[in-house]
């Protein structure tokens, strides 16, 4: 893997070998503070994002990388600097890796194809958000041993969602069936085209779910006219404490964060047997260990 | 510099309006066609121009080019786009007016006559604004821009939202009997969107325009154009539900043309791949199903024209991030090679297609030239028909290079270029009187 610009495209055995890397992170076997001693890793975050930054530095610093944060605040892109300008300069330092979040979908693409060193897309626009996917299938892996063959039911604002996409590709590609949940609005065109089953009739779907994901409602979403009220999504789209009632015994929980406890996610859901989004937490930087080795190695 | 008198000897003369198809000579003298004549002509005091082999066809016409000259001259001058016009067979040309400062007024129109007449290469016909500042609120001085001689309005990029505001804009313009171009587009429809709505847009996480941003905006105007009597020009139409409405309303009779972009049909929104921001375009471009009902309309007539809506932008603007970057491709050098792919594949006639670069455009907007009848004037495009050639971006005439063709091959290319009877254009070289 020369970058790691999205999910698509990616083959089974590509993101295996991440999630078995991840694995060995996990146990802390194996010291890995050598990997990229003395080399640097660039965390350019044009979108502000503590939890993916932190976790992206955790995973540089575990290897023996130093980190070079670089936000737009008080930057020079307020300047005019154009997306180029600003990847050249930091690329001029020397980093093996950039790690690049955007609001535009598409940014990292841009990005790579006009610099030498390794481009890890840490979300951009509603495109992707590859090592969330690869974290949530990890966390489910983990609990199942086997992705293949079981039903993962992916609730809320789908159009806007980089991680929905992503984990549509990841799923997909280790042999899960994927149902996408929202109301049509909600639902971008031509989904099914990337292997989605699509659906707004959750009650029908929610006893067939191995695991369920719930996606962040983006409450300025609502002047925008895709849903009437978030009292009314919450009403047709929340998984309430009714509707996990409603679960397979085992079914899993998972919730990319932050959460709107309340809107798409009640709190007891959260916090009760089914949900899993503590291990999605804790294997964030096992994983983005495992992605900085893989683009850098 | 008299242009005197030439003799273009044994070229495939095709003609679409006199019914012409076959090998002729053509006479021009003083700036004009004087004879086509099957038999040989003898005429010594002409200059003689072998064109054996090759094809002779009326000057291409453009309805629809911006060469952003006032304002934005580092991405295209009146002269650049000229030499761009010529080297792509294009005899005339129709410049938009969202220039910098908008042609709402007869000192922007008259500027951009002065700088073709300047640049003295193809003909420019200036086309004036509906609403001042194109800011779709105030109707511009028509008739003032018609006394000018502009020869069309339009608020082209935009749309002109306010459905009052359009329908005096066609009543107003019925006593200039002025074709008004309209860019179909419902901006509540359209919103943000950066490319055709559809898998691709899903997949690339772009923001996508329905068709019906288009459709519905064709079927108000057509509304509107029956209750007033006008006449309509719809550029670059992109999608089959405006086809489909330009077809009934073109049978029920009323004064409505067409154009339709090389790049329209002959691209699919898949085009955008990883995020090429040359196939960034308004309208976008759209699916399978829309290129083949833009083909099928070109063939039947639905479409009058080919257009190249040639929008020349800098690197700055194109690379960029998909979502920031501007709209639009440079489209006159790539047309005919575009436009003869289409007649390979099967989807026109060559007699169609050269009708759609000439008489369909020259007719739409009532303009001089378009066919090679005595009496016209000599503007002669002469096509070498089989050559083969791959666009080269960097070598382009015009000023700046963002096209998604870089790299295709064409087959079909401009050898010369005569405007009035003079040649402007041969082998690739510009031909300047300067
Ligand atoms: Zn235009």
């Amino acid at each position: 893997m020369k970058h790691l610009l999205g999910i698509e495209g990616l083959t089974r055995a590509d993101i295996e070998s991440v999630l078995r890397r991840a694995e060995a992170h996990l146990h802390g076997a194996p010291d890995a503070s050598h990997v990229l001693r003395g080399k640097v890793v660039a965390n350019l975050f044009f979108e502000d994002s503590t939890r993916t930054r932190t976790s992206f530095e955790m995973a540089a610093h575990a290897l023996g990388a130093e980190v070079l944060n670089w936000t737009t605040a008080g930057s020079s892109v307020s300047k005019g600097e154009t997306l180029l300008d600003t990847v050249r300069n930091i690329e001029a330092t020397g980093p093996v890796a950039l790690v690049i979040r955007h609001r535009s979908s598409g940014a990292p693409h841009l990005a790579a194809r006009h610099v030498r060193c390794a481009v890890i897309n840490a979300g951009d626009g509603t495109h992707e958000h590859p090592s969330q996917a690869l974290l949530d299938a990890f966390t489910l892996q983990r609990r199942w041993g086997e992705v293949e063959g079981r039903t993962v039911l992916i609730i809320g604002d789908i159009l806007h969602s980089r991680v929905a996409r992503s984990n549509l590709h990841c799923l997909k590609a280790l042999g899960a069936r994927v149902v996408l949940c929202a109301p049509p609005t909600l639902l971008p065109a031509g989904i099914e085209a990337l292997g989605a089953e699509v659906t707004w009739r959750l009650d029908d779907v929610l006893p067939q779910a191995d695991a369920v994901m719930c996606l962040r409602v983006q409450s300025e979403r609502q002047g925008e006219s895709f849903f009437p009220s978030a009292r009314e999504f919450s009403r047709l789209f929340g998984l309430n404490a009714a509707r996990a009632e409603r679960l397979k015994p085992g079914a899993l929980v998972l919730h990319p964060g932050p959460m709107n406890r309340g809107v798409e996610i009640a709190p007891a859901v959260a916090d009760g047997p089914h949900s899993v989004i503590l291990d999605q937490v804790a294997h964030g930087v096992a994983i983005r260990r495992a992605i900085l080795e893989e683009v850098c190695q | 510099m008299s242009p005197g008198s030439t003799l273009l000897r044994r070229g495939r003369v095709i003609d679409p309006r006199n019914g012409v198809d076959g090998v002729r000579d053509v006479l021009v003298r003083d700036g004009q066609v004087v004879r086509v004549s099957e038999a040989p002509l003898d005429v010594p005091d002409a200059h003689g121009v072998e064109a054996e082999g090759k094809w002779v066809l009326p000057g291409f016409i453009d309805l629809h080019v911006h060469l952003r000259e006032p304002g934005e001259e580092g991405k295209e001058t009146i002269l650049t786009g000229c030499r761009s016009a010529v080297a792509g067979g294009f005899t005339a040309v129709v410049a938009m007016p969202n220039t910098k400062p908008v042609n709402d007024s007869v000192l922007v129109t008259e500027y951009v006559k002065a700088k073709a007449r300047e640049a003295d290469l193809c003909r420019v016909y200036v086309a004036g604004a509906i609403t001042k500042g194109l800011q779709g609120e105030e109707m511009a001085e028509m008739g003032a821009l018609v006394a000018a001689g502009c020869v069309c309005i339009t608020d082209d990029g935009r749309p002109v939202m306010n459905a009052g505001l359009m329908r005096r804009a066609l009543q107003y313009a019925t006593q200039f009997d002025l074709p008004v171009m309209v860019h179909e587009e419902d901006l509540t429809l359209s919103g943000k969107g950066v490319m055709h709505e559809g898998r691709t847009s899903t997949r690339l996480g772009l923001i996508g325009i329905p068709p019906s941003a288009e459709v519905a905006m064709v079927a108000r105007d057509l509304v509107l154009l029956e209750e007033t009597r006008g006449r309509l020009h719809v550029a670059h139409v992109s999608c089959e539900g405006s086809v489909r409405l330009l077809r009934e309303a073109k049978r029920r009779g009323l004064r409505v043309t067409a154009e339709a972009t090389p790049h329209h049909f002959t691209l699919e929104d898949e085009a955008v791949g990883d995020y090429d921001t040359h196939a960034r375009m308004n309208p976008p471009l759209r699916t399978r199903r829309d290129v083949e009902a833009v083909r099928e309309a070109l063939a039947d007539g639905t479409i009058d024209a080919i257009a190249t809506d040639h929008a020349p932008h800098g690197v700055l603007e194109k690379q960029v991030e998909f979502d920031k970057a501007w709209n639009g491709v440079v489209g006159l050098e790539t047309a005919l090679g575009l436009t003869l792919g289409a007649v390979r594949e099967g989807a026109l006639s060559l007699s169609r297609a050269v009708a759609l670069l000439t008489d369909g455009p020259a007719r739409a907007f009532g303009l001089p030239g378009g066919h090679l009848a005595p009496g016209a004037p000599a503007d002669i495009t002469v096509v070498e028909p089989d050559v083969e050639w791959t666009v080269d971006a960097t070598r382009f005439f015009s000023r700046s290079r963002n096209t998604p063709f870089h790299g295709r091959r064409l087959t079909g290319r401009v050898t010369q270029t005569w405007v009035g009877g003079r040649l402007v254009f041969e082998n690739g070289q510009m031909k300047e009187s300067r």
